[in-house]
């Protein structure tokens, strides 16, 4: 009897799952599917359960590879910013976490301690001065202005910083020995021995830089600077009739991520759980 | 790279496998350089990206934000006014934000710590088949941004009696609801759509967690004849506690600072304010109304609430008590 009710419980349980990873994947397909639908339905009805299969065609997808030049602008400057924001924050922020890891310096505990700290400081709270300061600096509506502010991440740098400590310091007393400098050291010891970290890194600043929306809504005016959140965003107003755009751009703004998560998949989980500091 | 390439072919003099110091000997080497790479110097150049980010991108617009929450900050005309703007700010407007950000958060944090709890627990469980395809598709809504989520979510749920939501309320047998025009259901598709995107991430903080309390702990719980329940309380839960610490605490943050959950379903202005929060105030009247003073103040506002509550919330969890 007892036994039973433990495999009834069993089925239940699993059951229980199935449909919650139903719910999960349900909004995603519900996209995808609907980026087959015509779009004036769309705006109408919404997403339904209940569609016109004979209905489905490929007119979004037509629409936006011959039509939409704006939003492969947008597609663009998204992928250049994301870009460079991978590069030079995994750079920069490397640099400081190895230097907090590997040195014996006066000071050091209290720039740590800035960097923990600074990762509870909400981006938002100096969102207003810095964006005076990207006006008083004539930045508004560049790149740079998008991507100052992620260049040195305070989640990376201790990221960085305890994937340093544990690598083998001995190293670089060797490298000394044979004449390297602390900066030769670092760029063709240390970083090497650093990069699955970096992989993990690349996955969360690539998703930050990817997503980031209420920064680039601010400091970008023209709509050719525009990166994809922003642009897609100002398709959402009620009266558009760009859902055609929205749609089917919305899917497609997904791709680049999941590439990512394919090539680095190993290191995908780390990176993502250590950014869940921003959301 | 080159740079320190050439700086290292001239520091390095000849072959040296001597192991006697010989730096004294070779004073060919550019002064400058060596300068740089002694061991006192190199740190600092190493940490100078995130100092001058510091001071630059952090503290300084920090100062500044206090600076002019003190003022009327209109173009070309700057004026301290005091306490002006903070006195503004006891209007029915930031309190009904206050009230929703608030809302948002506690919902948030409840729905986004128990439930992956429980679900990090089964998934590790030897009961459920199929792991990874589940914890794989829990995890598939994080790789969505908020706007394109925003932009599922807002056709799931719209308005016409045959969009999704309204299709299952109407079969269980209720009226179509106008999920955008009700203060709870603003609430609550806010709060959905955060739950939605963040499940599958913390679920996988607690599966790292629950994969590091050693099997023995159970074991002997089971000789002691504990059953499901008082092994969940007595023995997963007290080595789940720094974690649960951990994702309380950024769940409060990010809470406080939401925007664009908010953004998507109304843009910048919702009826009757059902769904502004207090960053989407700060950006209503920092920037449309360019009223950047009145902004200042009430970032300044909850930059101190959220100290606050985190700092509450870490005495109450006796995070302290541990030295971290």
């Amino acid at each position: 009897m007892r036994k039973k009710n433990n495999t009834m419980l069993k089925w239940i349980i699993n059951l229980g799952f199935v449909f919650i990873s139903f719910v999960a994947l349900f909004p995603v397909l519900g996209l995808i599917v609907s980026s087959f639908r015509p779009s004036s339905e769309l705006i109408r009805n919404g997403m339904s359960l209940t569609f016109d299969i004979s209905n489905m065609n490929l007119d979004n997808y037509t629409y936006i590879f011959t039509q939409a030049a704006s939003y492969w602008e947008w597609y663009g400057n998204s992928l250049i910013i994301s870009g460079l924001t991978i590069i030079l924050s995994l750079l920069l922020s490397a640099m400081v976490g190895y230097a907090l890891a590997v040195y014996d310096f006066k000071g050091k505990n209290v720039i740590f301690l800035l960097v923990l700290f600074i990762i509870m400081v909400p981006f938002e709270i100096l969102m207003l001065p810095l964006y005076k300061l990207m006006i008083s600096m004539q930045l508004i509506d560049t790149y740079l202005a998008v991507i100052l502010p992620l260049i040195v991440a305070p989640v990376a740098v201790f990221f960085f910083r305890q994937y340093a400590v544990g690598l083998p310091k001995e190293l670089m007393d060797a490298a000394r020995i044979d004449g390297s400098t602390e900066y030769g050291i670092f760029f063709r010891i240390m970083m090497p021995l650093m990069m699955p970290s970096f992989a993990a890194m690349a996955i969360l600043q690539g998703l930050l830089s990817w997503n980031n929306f209420l920064w680039p809504l601010l400091v970008l005016r023209s709509n050719e600077m525009f990166t994809l959140p922003v642009g897609l965003a100002t398709l959402l107003t009620p009266y558009g009739n760009n859902y055609d755009v929205l749609i089917a751009g919305s899917v497609m703004t997904i791709i680049p991520i999941v590439l990512l998560f394919i090539f680095f998949q190993r290191y995908f989980v780390s990176g993502l759980t250590v950014g869940g500091v921003k959301g | 790279m080159s740079e320190a390439s050439a700086a290292k072919n001239m520091a390095t003099p000849e072959v040296t496998p001597d192991k006697k110091p010989n730096r004294k000997s070779d004073k060919k080497p550019n002064k400058f350089i060596k300068f740089l790479n002694s061991k006192k110097v190199a740190p600092w150049v190493f940490v100078s990206p995130f100092i001058i980010s510091f001071l630059v991108l952090t503290l300084y617009p920090a100062i500044q934000a206090i600076i002019m929450s003190f003022q009327s900050v209109l173009p070309g005309q700057v004026t301290f006014i005091g306490w002006g703007n903070y006195e503004r700010l006891l209007n029915p407007t930031f309190f009904r934000a206050l009230q929703n950000t608030s809302v948002y958060v506690v919902l948030t944090v409840l729905v986004l710590t128990i439930i992956p709890i429980i679900l990090a627990v089964l998934l590790d469980s030897k009961v459920v088949k199929f792991k990874t395809i589940f914890r794989a598709s829990l995890f598939v809504p994080s790789l969505t941004s908020v706007i394109v989520a925003g932009t599922i979510f807002r056709m799931m749920f719209g308005e016409s009696d045959v969009a999704v939501a309204n299709q299952i309320v109407a079969f269980i047998g209720l009226d179509p609801i106008e999920w955008r025009y009700n203060s709870w259901s603003a609430m609550f598709l806010m709060v959905i759509l955060c739950s939605w995107r963040w499940m599958g991430v913390n679920i996988l903080y607690f599966l790292a967690a629950l994969q590091n309390i050693p099997r023995e702990l159970y074991e002997s719980a089971e000789i002691d004849g504990a059953n499901v329940f008082q092994k969940f309380f007595y023995v997963t839960l007290p080595r789940l506690k720094p974690i649960i610490i951990f994702v309380v605490t950024i769940s409060i943050i990010n809470g406080f600072r939401m925007f664009e959950e908010s953004f998507v379903f109304w843009e910048t202005s919702s009826p009757g304010n059902i769904g502004l929060t207090v960053i989407g105030y700060v950006y209503q009247q920092g920037i449309q109304q360019n009223d950047m003073g009145f902004g200042a103040a009430i970032g300044v506002v909850l930059m101190l609430i959220i100290f606050v509550v985190s700092f509450i919330q870490l005495l109450v969890t006796g995070a302290f008590k541990r030295g971290d």
